[in-house]
């Protein structure tokens, strides 16, 4: 059963991992980039990682995906264009696909696992932990220095999108709602008494 | 007799899971879409009765068959796709709302033990469920190719996500004094001798405050449904819809409405529990318990549309943005600083 659902999962992400090179159209490719994410959450599921399933899905899907979406539906795609220089860019791009399939199969021929890893899978530090718990566990106490670390990274890549995209332009009228909040009848409105056929 | 029987039901059950998991899945959503058509409505009854009309009374007995007399006319009619859409992607969107939405009850406990899948990590697959119904949004409004429902698409994509931020913090907050992603167990946890006061909308009045209007805005309901704001974007991302398609967008809608009830009931209110744990009370099942909450506070989302002015645009960004995300932020950390400190405290169940 589990294995019918692992190659289901597997054939449908690479195929639509394919979909997304091919697609000629820049959003079906990032919907099937969303089918893919999607299968990749349900092989989690069968390994047993429920917590990053989820979080594969509320992350990348929920969020990244929608802003890629955002992007490139708002993009005006010219699609004869696109198409026109594929023959004089087509070493290029092979050629920076070689490089990165060599290094992945570096990566993946010098693939071992930690000695300890097996026996500690075998024998968890408190049975019947959910795999959320044994994260955390994991992440704030052996790991908690990397883990902040790489949230100052993130805060890092944070503020300076929003440094790079915030101005401030001087004469843009601006709701202020403090300042509305604060009016009150005595500040706002003034009664005058004008005298007959003489005005203010 | 009748044991024998029964015995040999569970027997079958027992040996046969997944069947057992199709009939409770079947169960469920059989009860669901008929609690949703009532939903409905009830949604148009309290808004008629707020303006002094008498809302649907023509189907049925006081208008109780309303909502399938309107299903049927929908299901009957033409389904038109506009010539230019892009097809597979907009007949798509509408079944993958639909689906998305009536998912997310896998999960939910109408009573104790009463969830088709009781996982784990209970709440977070509602929350990545919820994120993704912010797809046939978009891909209904992309897919028309038309200018008003991709307007409406763009707004509702940002709305959504804005206030989903908040949601999340809202549901930490829950998690650090329940201390499990289980839904079940976040129930029990609150199951105190106090009854309904040692629910946890009293003890994180704020974050439930904050939970109900995001759920507003979360399910495009007004004040914050600009999605179809009929003054500025015709009918919002469905305009291109008819028929079935469109129906499936406005069960999807509704369900996704019941669903942030039921996800109020069980954060806040107690799930199936009852208010008061003394005789009479402690007698009625807790499923009934259960369907009065999120009637309950389905009534108070229906009273929200009939009275409060829709949000401007600016307004609802402020708000998710400037308001509810710094909040539920120092609640995060006031309510784990309260645990940490002082474990036996009002956090601490």
């Amino acid at each position: 059963m589990q294995a019918v659902f692992f190659y289901l999962f597997a054939t449908i992400m690479i195929a639509s991992a394919g979909v997304v090179i091919f697609a000629r159209n820049p959003v079906h490719s990032v919907l099937f980039l969303i089918l893919a994410f999607c299968n990749g959450a349900g092989l989690f599921l069968l390994a047993g990682a429920e917590f990053l399933a989820m979080i594969l899905i509320v992350v990348y899907v929920g969020a990244v995906a929608v802003l890629f979406l955002f992007v490139v539906m708002m993009l005006d795609v010219d699609f004869a264009e696109l198409k026109q220089g594929f023959a004089k860019y087509l070493p290029v791009g092979v050629g920076v696909g070689v490089v990165v399939l060599a290094e992945l199969g570096f990566v993946a021929l010098g693939w071992s696992s930690a000695p300890s890893a097996a026996d500690a899978a075998a024998n968890p530090i408190i049975p019947q932990m959910s795999n959320t718990a044994a994260l955390g566990q994991i992440l704030y106490t052996k790991y908690v220095i990397f883990f902040q670390a790489s949230a100052l990274v993130l805060l890092t890549a944070m503020i300076g999108a929003i440094v790079l995209t915030l101005h401030h332009k001087p004469n843009i009228k601006r709701q202020k709602i403090a300042e509305q909040n604060a009016r009150t009848r005595e500040n706002v409105i003034e009664i005058k008494k004008v005298p007959f056929r003489t005005g203010v | 007799m009748s044991d024998g029987w029964a015995s040999a039901i569970s027997d079958f059950f027992i040996a046969y899971p997944l069947v057992l998991a199709l009939v409770k899945s079947v169960l469920l959503a059989v009860a669901l879409l008929i609690y949703v058509a009532y939903v409905i409505l009830a949604d148009r009854k309290i808004w008629a009765a707020v303006q002094l009309r008498r809302g649907p009374n023509v189907v049925g007995p006081w208008g109780l068959l309303q909502s399938f007399a309107d299903f049927l006319k929908f299901a009957l009619k033409e389904p038109v796709i506009p010539d230019v859409a892009n097809k597979g992607v907009f007949l798509f969107a509408p079944f993958i709302m639909a689906t998305l939405s009536i998912a997310a009850w896998a999960v939910i406990p109408v009573a104790d033990g009463w969830a088709v899948g009781d996982i784990n990590v209970g709440i977070l697959y509602i929350f990545a469920l919820s994120s993704l119904g912010v797809y046939g949004v978009i891909m209904g409004g992309w897919a028309s190719n038309s200018k008003y429902p991709f307007l409406s698409a763009l707004r509702s994509a940002a709305q959504m996500v804005s206030y989903e931020v908040s949601i999340g913090f809202v549901i930490i907050t829950v998690l650090l004094c329940a201390g499990s992603l289980n839904l079940t167990d976040i129930v029990n946890a609150q199951d105190t001798s106090y009854g309904m006061a040692g629910w946890y909308w009293l003890r994180l009045f704020p974050m439930f405050v904050v939970f109900f209007v995001s759920a507003l805005a979360e399910t495009n309901r007004p004040p914050f449904d600009l999605v179809e704001a009929e003054s500025e974007l015709v009918a919002g991302f469905m305009i291109e819809y008819s028929a079935t398609p469109y129906v499936l967008f406005m069960l999807a809608e509704y369900v996704a409405i019941v669903t942030m009830c039921a996800l109020l009931t069980i954060l806040f209110f107690g799930g199936w529990l009852p208010p008061i744990k003394i005789a009479p009370f402690t007698y009625v099942p807790g499923v009934i318990w259960f369907t009065l909450k999120v009637s309950f506070f389905f009534f108070f989302f229906a009273m929200v549309k009939a009275f409060v002015p829709r949000y401007r645009y600016d307004q609802l960004m402020r708000l998710g943005w400037k308001v509810f995300l710094p909040i539920s932020l120092a609640m995060v950390v006031i309510v784990a600083a309260v645990l940490q400190f002082w474990p036996a405290g009002p956090a601490g169940s």
